[in-house]
């Protein structure tokens, strides 16, 4: 009996080392102890906030952004939407205006030159203009060239010759930046007084502006179009001057999301902002008879005015009258009523 | 060919930021510049995971798509470099990259931020292969040597991985089924448009 069990005891005890020893590596898959059931999770973190942040040990804490796949729509607006808008608001624009100039031509002084002039617009308005109006085509054709430019100018001319044209086009966007938010708010202060909407506008804008037809709607220094424009300027100029200001100086006022916002608003406006003032061009070069002069030597024909201003007209003349033969110099102040 | 990536096991990232300090190192990179970081996410609580990341080289870059001069390019290994020479650093590839790979040297000057500045996949530039020029605009090529992104040669947990995507997935893959866990290959999706399944 003890032999017996001199001999089964090892035995049992070999069995149980060599079960314990089976058992050890390879546990039922329900005891298994998982790291990852609590751990953080990817898709869900991305879920939850579209952006996954945590702890950096490096001094740039901005860098404690993992991942933010939101850049893909900003990209989507970017390379599609914002040509889109872009494209179709400037060319759009220009096509109209060339049907308008094929269809009605030139706005014609129809009553002739009376060869008398009268001040419109002094040295000063005129610098203020024709400074933001520089900046303004600088600024637009730099800007445009980071949108179409890729596709449009960097075929023709090659890689290292547009990117040395767009580095310049760049330092060209970034300093006008400042004399042009300059003009605009010189060009704020000094016509707005003329520019407040009135009844008289409801007038010029019932008979289209005269922009059909012969007709001439009474308006005072500007008219309800001009008055549209300046608008557009003052908001517009200073929308992407706004933007544009946050956008040059990255990061300092907002996160990335405010970034690409900032770059959204900027580029809209921006290209709004050029259909706008293509027509502005249009009218004040090729599109008018006469109305050059109001920016260019600063006076304008005395019948000029009485087709387009009559209302301004009367009250100048009631003040002083014409230039006979010598402009005479007059206040900005007293020219904007 | 091989299509190069980057894939980060979370489940072994210890936060030692190793591959941090070889990458500064391997490529001089300069003072205020991390062209990888490794971010600790829900940091001190249970379920707290580490990232190293980088630049993943994109399939579909969107650096590339936004970028208005067109200054990067998709080698034939599938890593997305850049040109220094070409960029104007206006900081849209910023904008539109998931993963924040791109850096610039100099910030908020006017608006001169410099030449954008990423992480190469230790493959330099345009220049040619081991110049001193591609060293000093993009640092080392090792690719160009034979060998893989030091980051993830020297990560001392084999957490980080690089080299072609289908075997390091293939890696990956077994280490899961062996474990018997995985957190998932961080950013393949946003990043390949795919997912190591686990």
């Amino acid at each position: 009996m003890s032999s017996f069990a001199r001999f089964i005891r090892p035995a049992i005890g070999a069995w149980a080392l060599l079960l314990l020893v089976m058992a050890a590596p390879m546990p039922s898959p329900a005891q298994q102890i998982n790291p990852t059931a609590s751990s953080v999770n990817e898709q869900k973190l991305l879920q939850e906030m579209d952006r996954i942040q945590g702890r950096v040990s490096i001094p740039d804490q901005r860098s404690g952004v993992l991942m933010q796949p939101a850049g893909r729509e900003w990209r989507e607006f970017r390379n599609v939407a914002l040509r889109w808008i872009g494209g179709v608001a400037v060319l759009g624009m220009l096509v109209v205006l060339v049907i308008f100039y094929l269809t009605r031509g030139m706005v014609r002084l129809e009553s002739g030159r009376s060869g008398r002039t009268i001040v419109r617009f002094n040295t000063f308005e005129r610098f203020v203009h024709w400074m933001t109006a520089t900046c303004f085509i600088i600024l637009a054709v730099s800007g445009l060239n980071i949108t179409f430019g890729r596709p449009l100018l960097l075929p023709l001319i090659g890689f290292d010759a547009f990117s040395e044209w767009s580095q310049w086009a760049k330092f060209a966007h970034n300093y006008l930046s400042f004399p042009f938010t300059i003009g605009v708010v010189l060009i704020f202060l000094m016509w707005v007084g003329g520019n407040i909407p009135s009844k008289v506008d409801l007038e010029w804008i019932k008979r289209g502006g005269g922009l059909f037809g012969h007709d001439h709607p009474p308006a005072r220094r500007f008219n309800a179009g001009q008055k549209g424009i300046y608008w557009i300027v003052v908001i517009g100029g200073g929308l992407v001057a706004a933007t544009g200001y946050v956008l040059m100086f990255p990061f300092y006022l907002t996160g990335i999301e405010g970034m690409q916002m900032a770059q959204i608003v900027h580029s809209i406006v921006a290209v709004l902002f050029i259909a706008a003032m293509l027509a502005h061009i249009y009218i004040g070069t090729i599109g008018m008879e006469g109305a050059f002069e109001a920016m260019g030597s600063g006076e304008v024909d005395v019948n000029w005015a009485r087709e387009h201003h009559s209302l301004w007209l009367d009250q100048e003349m009631a003040r002083s009258g014409p230039n006979d033969s010598r402009p005479q110099p007059r206040h900005a102040a007293s020219a904007a009523e | 060919m091989a299509r190069m990536k980057f894939l980060c096991d979370a489940d072994r990232c210890i936060e030692c930021n190793a591959c941090v300090t070889a990458c500064k190192n391997e490529h001089e990179v300069p003072w205020g510049i991390n062209r990888r970081r490794v971010v600790t996410i829900a940091d001190g609580k249970p379920g707290e995971r580490s990232v190293s990341m980088a630049c993943m080289h994109c399939t579909d870059a969107p650096c590339a798509a936004v970028c208005p001069v067109n200054c990067f390019y998709t080698t034939a290994d599938g890593v997305v470099l850049h040109s220094k020479d070409l960029c104007i650093g206006c900081g849209y590839c910023f904008y539109a990259c998931p993963f924040g790979a791109p850096q610039y040297p100099k910030v908020g000057n006017f608006g001169s931020r410099g030449k954008m500045d990423k992480c190469t996949y230790c493959a330099g530039g345009p220049e040619a292969d081991g110049s001193k020029e591609e060293y000093e605009k993009y640092g080392a090529n090792r690719l160009a040597e034979g060998k893989l992104p030091l980051c993830a040669e020297m990560c001392s947990t084999k957490s980080l991985l690089a080299g072609d995507g289908e075997i390091i997935a293939q890696i990956y893959k077994e280490r899961v089924l062996k474990r018997g866990y995985g957190s998932g290959a961080w950013g393949w999706k946003t990043a390949y448009r795919e997912t190591i399944e686990s």
